[in-house]
C-alpha cells in the first residue's frame, strides 16, 4: 500500500529539478551596472556606441566587468558601486544629454540560466532601496479647465452665429448660458447640441431670463479621466527618463491614480523634485485691450486672469486656452541668430495648425506661455508674435539666460501634465536600509528554519528527517516559483517565507502524530503509515484552505507591502500542501514502502498509556479465551476494511500478506471506541491485536 | 521522544464555565482598552510623515527636537528606533508643505546640524489614502470572516462555522486589545499579521473539528462532551508541536527581523498563544452551547460512504 507508481516519483523529481534550476539564480547575487539607452529616435544604442562607451571608460581608466548590448541598451558591469557611480558620471559627460545613463543591478547568474528564463526574484523597494510614489490626478482641476475652455468656445461660437446672449457663467461643474428670449435659446441649443458632443444641456427659466445649463456628460467625464491619466503617465515616463532610472514602474492604479516606483534611486531629493513638478503648460493670449492698472487695483476684467511673469511684471492673460503642453513634441535650449539664448520648440501636426492660425491672427500681439503648478500659475515667458509661424517650429527668445533656457526646455520637453497631480503617498527607502532588510529577512528565515529542523528531527527521528527534507523542498519550490513568476519580494514577503516554514511543518506534524496514534493502537507499521497519511490529508486540506481564504483577501485588499506578504503566503500554502503530503509520502514510500517486514516505524519513541500497558499482562492469558469477542468485532470491521481497501488502486504485497491479521487487528477506530467504552472483552481484543501485529507501538529494533 | 502522555482524556469541557468567564473577561478588557486608549495607529492609517534617519554616533534627540522646533514644526515625535544611532521622526499632516518638500526640508535642516545623518526611510501617507487603507483593512477582515464561516459551514456544519469564527474574532480582539493597552504602533504590517492570525488560528479549530467529526462517527454511544474532550486530548500533541514550531520561527523574527518585523512578530505571538486557547476553550464550548449533535455530521457523511473507511 505504501508504494508510488513511477510517474509519481517522476513528478517529484521534475519539480525538484525545476525548483533547483529556478532557485539557482538567486544564489549568484547581482552586481552593480550602468545601463545606457537612447532617448531619441535619431540615436540608437548599437555597436558604434558600444565602442564609444568602452573607449571613454578606458580613457578614464575605469575597469569594467563586462560590457554588452541587450534589448536596445548597453549594459556595463562593475566590481563595486563606487566604480559604478564614477563610470556613470564619466559616461554622462562624454555621451551628453541624448542618452539615458542609469544605475542598475544585473544578475550574476550564468548566461545559460538567463536563456532558460531563470532570473533572480524581483526585489521590492524596501529591499533594494528606492522611491515609491502614489499620485492622484486632480480631476476637479481637469474639469474646471475643460469648462473654462468650453465657455470661451461657446461665447465665440454664439458671436460668430450672431445669436444674441446675455452672458455665460460658470457655476460649480456647470455652465449657465443666459438668453433674453426663447427663440435665441432654441437656436443656440440646436447649434450647440450638434457641435458639442460631450456636453449635455438642460433648459431652465429664471424670472424672465431663459437659461441653458450645460454640463459634461458622464461618459465624456470617464473618457476625459482616462485620457488625462494616460497622458500624465506618458509625461511622468518622460520625466523619469530624464532622471535615469533603469527599471521604473509607472502604472495606473484605480480610476485616477498613478503609481511610480523608482528602484535603486540614490538621489531621492532630485527624483522628488522632478516628479513633484506637477506642472501643466498652457498657451494663452495676453489681454492687451483691458486696463492693467485697474486690474492691479483688484478690478480684474471678466474673462481674464492676472499673473506674474517670471523675472518681469504683472501680466493680464485671457482665460481661453489656445494650446496645451501635450502638443509639444520636443524642446531644446539653443541660441538665436544673434546669439541670444532661446528655446526651440517643435509641435505635433495638430498643434502646428492651431499655432499657425493663432499667430496669423495675432501678429504684433503677445502670447503667454503659462506654467501651472499646484495652485500657482506663472507666466514663463510672454513673447511678441512677430510673424505667422507655420511648420510647427517655434523659437522663443528674449529676457532669459542660458540656464533659464535650459530649464524651460526641460520643462517643455518633459511634457506637461494634462491635469495637476498630488503626491498622496510616498515611501522612500535608503539603500543601506534595503541591504539591512534583506539580511533581517534572510536571518529570520534561516534561524527559524534551523530551530524547527533540529526540534522536529529530535522529536520524530527518521520521519522528522523526512519532514524536514520535505520542508526544504517546500522552500526551494516556493523561491523557484517566486522567481519564475518574477513576483516582487518585499520584507513582509520574507516574513511570509519564514512564516511558511513555521506553518508548513503543521502538515507533517499532523501526519506524524496520526501515524504515532495508529501505532499506539497497535496497527501494523505499513498500515499505520498509510492510515496516518490518508487521515491527515483531509484535515490538512481543510486547514490550509481557510488560511488560503485569508491570504486571498489580503491580496485583494492589501496594498504595497501587504500584497507582497499575501503573494508569498498563498504560494507557500500551495507548495506546502504539495510537499508535505505528496513529496514526503513519496520519500516514505521510497524508503519503507517495499520492505515486506517493516517491524517498527522510525518515528521516535512512542509512549503507550499506562492503563493499557498494565492490562497487557492480564491480556496475554485472555488472548486464548474470548474468541467470540474477536469475531464479533471483526464482523463490523470487515465491512469498513474491505470498502476501504477497494479505494486504493494499489495494494502492495504487504497489504495482501496482512490480510489474515487484518481481521484480528482491529481498526484504530474500533479500538478507540473500545478503550472509551471500557468493556473488558473488547479490551482483550485490543491487546490481541497488539499481540498479533508484533510489537507495533513500542520501539524494538530487531533485525 | 514524546512530550505528552495523557492516559485519559482531559475533561476540558467540564471547565467550560470558568473558561467562559476568562474569555468574556479578556474580551471585555480588550474592548475596554480599545475604547478608552484606542489603537496607536501608524502613519499608514492616520496619514502623516515618518522619517527614519541614522547617525554616525549616538543621536542627540534634544538637538533634533531643537532643529525641528526651529523649523516651526510642533506636534513632532522624535524617538530612538532600535539602536541609539537610529532615530524615528513622526510628523503630522501639514497642509503648508507638500510631501516631497517636507521630508527634504527636515533632512536638509538635520544635515546642517550634523552631517553624519543618513536618510534610511521616508514614508508619507496622505490622509485620504490612510482612510482608505483602514477601510480596506476592515473590509478584508470582514470578508475573511465570511469566507471562513462559509467554508466551515459547507465542509462541516453551520454551528462549526459560527464557533470557529467567534473563537477567531476573539483572538483578533485580544491582539487589538494588547496593541491598545501597550500603545504599540499598529501599522499595515501588523494588520497583515492580524489577518494571517485569523487564517492561521482557524487551522487549529479545523483540526479539532475534524477530530470531533471523526469521533462522532466512531464513538457511537458517548456523551458529546466526551467526544469533544477526546478530540482535544488527542490533538493536543500536534497542537503544541505545531504552534511550538511556528513560534520558534516567530521568535527568530522577533530577534533578527528588525523593527519593521518586530510588531508583526509580536502580533503573531499573541495570536498563536490565544489561538491555542480559543480553539480549545472558546470554539468547542460554543459548539456545545449551540447544541452540536451526532446527527449534524453523521447524516451528512452517510451520503457519501465511499470516502469513509479509507483506512485499513
Amino acid at each position: 500500500m505504501n508504494r508510488y507508481a513511477l510517474w509519481k516519483y517522476l513528478i517529484i523529481a521534475v519539480s525538484l529539478l525545476l525548483g533547483l534550476l529556478y532557485t539557482l539564480p538567486n544564489f549568484f547575487g547581482e552586481s552593480p551596472a550602468v545601463q545606457i539607452s537612447s532617448l531619441r529616435v535619431s540615436h540608437q544604442a548599437d555597436i558604434v556606441l558600444l565602442q564609444q562607451v568602452e573607449d571613454s571608460l578606458k580613457r578614464a581608466n575605469i575597469q569594467n566587468d563586462g560590457l554588452f548590448l541587450e534589448e536596445g541598451s548597453i549594459k556595463v558591469r562593475f566590481v563595486d558601486t563606487d566604480t559604478q557611480i564614477k563610470a556613470k558620471d564619466v559616461l554622462q559627460l562624454s555621451l551628453g544629454d541624448d542618452y539615458m545613463i542609469a544605475l542598475n543591478l544585473l544578475p550574476n547568474s550564468p548566461q545559460w540560466l538567463a536563456n532558460l528564463g531563470a532570473l533572480p526574484m524581483y526585489l521590492g523597494l524596501d529591499l533594494r532601496g528606492g522611491v515609491h510614489f502614489m499620485l492622484e490626478v486632480d480631476m476637479e482641476g481637469a474639469i474646471s479647465t475643460a469648462l473654462d475652455r468650453h465657455s470661451a468656445d461657446i461665447r465665440a461660437a454664439l458671436r460668430e452665429k450672431r445669436i444674441p446672449y446675455a452672458g455665460v457663467e460658470r457655476l460649480g461643474e456647470t455652465l449657465i448660458i443666459k438668453f433674453r428670449d426663447v427663440e435665441s435659446r432654441e437656436q443656440a441649443l440646436s447649434m450647440l447640441k450638434s457641435d458639442y458632443d460631450d456636453l449635455q444641456f438642460r433648459e431652465e427659466r429664471v424670472d424672465n431670463r431663459f437659461h441653458l445649463v450645460a454640463s459634461i456628460k458622464q461618459e465624456a467625464l470617464v473618457q476625459m479621466q482616462d485620457s488625462t491619466v494616460q497622458q500624465n503617465i506618458t509625461t511622468l515616463r518622460n520625466r523619469v527618463n530624464e532622471l535615469g532610472v533603469a527599471e521604473p514602474i509607472i502604472q495606473k492604479a484605480g480610476a485616477d491614480r498613478v503609481i511610480v516606483q523608482l528602484p535603486g534611486v540614490q538621489d531621492t531629493a532630485k527624483a522628488k523634485e522632478i516628479l513633484g513638478r506637477t506642472a501643466t503648460l498652457e498657451i494663452r493670449m495676453v489681454d492687451e485691450d483691458r486696463d492693467l492698472d485697474a486690474a492691479l487695483r483688484g478690478q480684474i476684467p471678466f474673462g481674464s486672469d492676472l499673473y506674474e511673469e517670471r523675472g518681469g511684471g504683472p501680466v493680464l492673460v485671457k482665460k481661453q486656452v489656445l494650446l496645451t503642453g501635450d502638443r509639444i513634441t520636443d524642446a531644446q535650449a539653443g541660441f538665436t541668430e544673434d546669439n541670444q539664448p532661446a528655446v526651440h520648440i517643435r509641435l505635433d501636426n495638430n498643434g502646428a495648425q492651431i499655432f499657425k492660425k493663432l499667430t496669423r491672427e495675432n501678429v504684433g500681439r503677445r502670447m503667454a506661455i503659462l506654467l501651472i503648478e499646484r495652485n500657482q500659475t506663472e507666466v514663463v515667458t510672454a513673447p511678441v508674435i512677430r510673424e505667422e509661424i507655420g511648420g510647427g517650429r517655434v523659437q522663443i527668445s528674449g529676457s532669459m539666460t542660458t540656464l533659464e533656457a535650459r530649464d524651460v526646455a526641460l520643462l517643455l520637453r518633459a511634457g506637461a501634465l494634462a491635469a495637476p497631480m498630488d503626491i498622496i503617498e510616498e515611501r522612500t527607502v535608503g539603500p543601506s536600509l534595503g541591504a539591512d532588510n534583506i539580511e533581517r529577512g534572510f536571518n529570520s528565515t534561516l534561524y527559524g528554519f534551523l530551530a524547527v529542523a533540529i526540534f522536529i528531527i529530535i522529536y520524530y527521528m527518521s520521519f522528522g528527517m523526512i519532514s524536514i527534507l520535505a520542508l526544504s523542498m517546500n522552500l526551494l519550490l516556493l523561491v523557484g516559483l517566486l522567481s519564475i513568476l518574477q513576483a516582487t519580494l518585499t520584507l513582509p514577503g520574507m516574513a511570509a517565507l519564514a512564516l511558511t516554514v513555521g506553518m508548513a511543518i503543521d502538515a507533517n506534524v499532523l501526519i506524524n502524530e496520526r501515524i504515532r496514534d495508529e501505532l499506539r493502537e497497535g496497527v501494523l507499521p505499513q498500515m499505520a503509515i498509510n492510515a496516518g497519511y490518508e487521515r491527515a490529508t483531509g484535515t490538512i486540506l481543510d486547514s490550509n484552505i481557510t488560511t488560503l481564504i485569508a491570504g486571498i483577501a489580503l491580496f485583494a485588499f492589501g496594498s504595497g507591502p501587504v500584497k507582497g506578504f499575501a503573494v508569498v503566503l498563498c504560494l507557500g500554502i500551495l507548495t506546502s500542501v504539495f510537499t508535505a503530503v505528496f513529496v514526503s509520502r513519496g520519500m516514505v514510500n521510497f524508503m519503507y514502502g517495499n520492505r515486506r517486514k517493516l517491524e517498527t516505524v522510525p518515528i521516535g519513541k512512542i509512549w503507550i498509556p499506562e492503563t493499557s500497558r498494565t492490562k497487557k499482562k492480564f491480556n496475554y492469558a485472555a488472548l486464548t479465551k474470548p474468541a467470540d469477542a474477536i469475531t464479533a468485532a471483526a464482523q463490523s470491521t470487515a465491512e469498513e476494511a474491505s470498502g476501504g481497501a477497494e479505494t486504493h488502486d494499489e495494494i502492495g504485497q504487504s497489504d495482501v500478506e496482512s490480510a489474515a491479521t487484518r481481521t484480528a487487528a482491529p481498526d484504530s477506530a474500533q479500538s478507540s471506541e473500545i478503550l472509551l467504552s471500557g468493556s473488558d472483552s473488547s479490551r482483550a481484543k485490543t491487546q490481541a491485536g497488539k499481540k498479533a501485529t508484533g510489537s507495533g507501538g513500542r520501539k524494538s529494533r530487531k533485525k | 521522544m514524546e512530550f505528552f502522555r495523557f492516559s485519559r482524556d482531559i475533561p476540558f469541557m467540564s471547565w467550560r464555565r470558568s473558561a467562559a468567564v476568562i474569555s468574556i473577561a479578556t474580551f471585555i478588557l480588550s474592548a475596554f482598552f480599545l475604547a478608552t486608549r484606542g489603537l496607536n495607529l501608524g502613519v499608514d492609517f492616520t496619514g502623516g510623515t515618518v522619517l527614519e534617519v541614522s547617525y554616525g554616533q549616538a543621536a542627540d534627540l534634544s538637538q533634533i527636537r531643537g532643529v525641528l522646533t526651529g523649523l516651526n514644526m510642533s506636534d513632532v515625535t522624535v524617538q530612538n528606533f532600535g539602536t541609539s544611532r537610529d532615530v524615528m521622526i513622526r510628523l503630522p499632516v501639514m497642509p503648508e508643505y507638500s510631501s516631497a518638500q517636507l521630508s527634504e526640508t527636515v533632512l536638509e535642516a538635520l544635515r546642517q546640524a550634523d552631517d553624519t545623518v543618513e536618510m534610511r526611510r521616508v514614508e508619507f501617507v496622505g490622509p485620504q489614502v490612510g482612510k482608505e487603507l483602514l477601510e480596506n483593512g476592515a473590509l478584508a477582515l470582514l470578508l475573511v470572516s465570511i469566507g471562513i464561516v462559509a467554508y466551515l459551514a459547507v465542509r462541516f456544519e453551520w454551528k462549526f462555522g459560527i464557533a470557529g469564527i467567534i473563537a477567531n474574532l476573539h483572538d483578533v480582539i485580544i491582539i487589538l486589545g494588547f496593541f491598545a493597552f501597550f500603545q504599540w504602533e499598529f501599522s499595515l504590517t501588523v494588520l497583515a499579521a492580524v489577518l494571517a492570525v485569523l487564517g492561521y488560528s482557524v487551522n487549529e479549530s479545523v483540526v479539532i473539528f475534524d477530530r470531533i467529526r471523526e469521533n462522532f462517527r466512531k464513538l457511537r454511544k458517548v456523551e458529546v462532551t466526551t467526544v469533544i474532550d477526546n478530540a482535544i486530548t488527542r490533538t493536543m500533541a500536534r497542537t503544541i508541536i505545531t504552534h511550538g514550531s511556528t513560534q520558534m520561527v516567530v521568535i527568530a523574527m522577533l530577534l533578527f527581523g528588525g523593527e519593521v518585523l518586530y510588531y508583526f512578530a509580536l502580533a503573531l505571538t499573541i495570536g498563536i498563544l490565544f489561538g491555542i486557547y480559543s480553539s480549545i476553550m472558546v470554539a468547542s464550548p460554543i459548539l456545545l452551547w449551540l447544541g452540536v449533535k451526532r446527527e449534524d455530521l453523521v447524516r451528512l457523511e452517510e451520503k457519501k460512504p465511499e470516502n469513509d473507511g479509507a483506512v485499513v
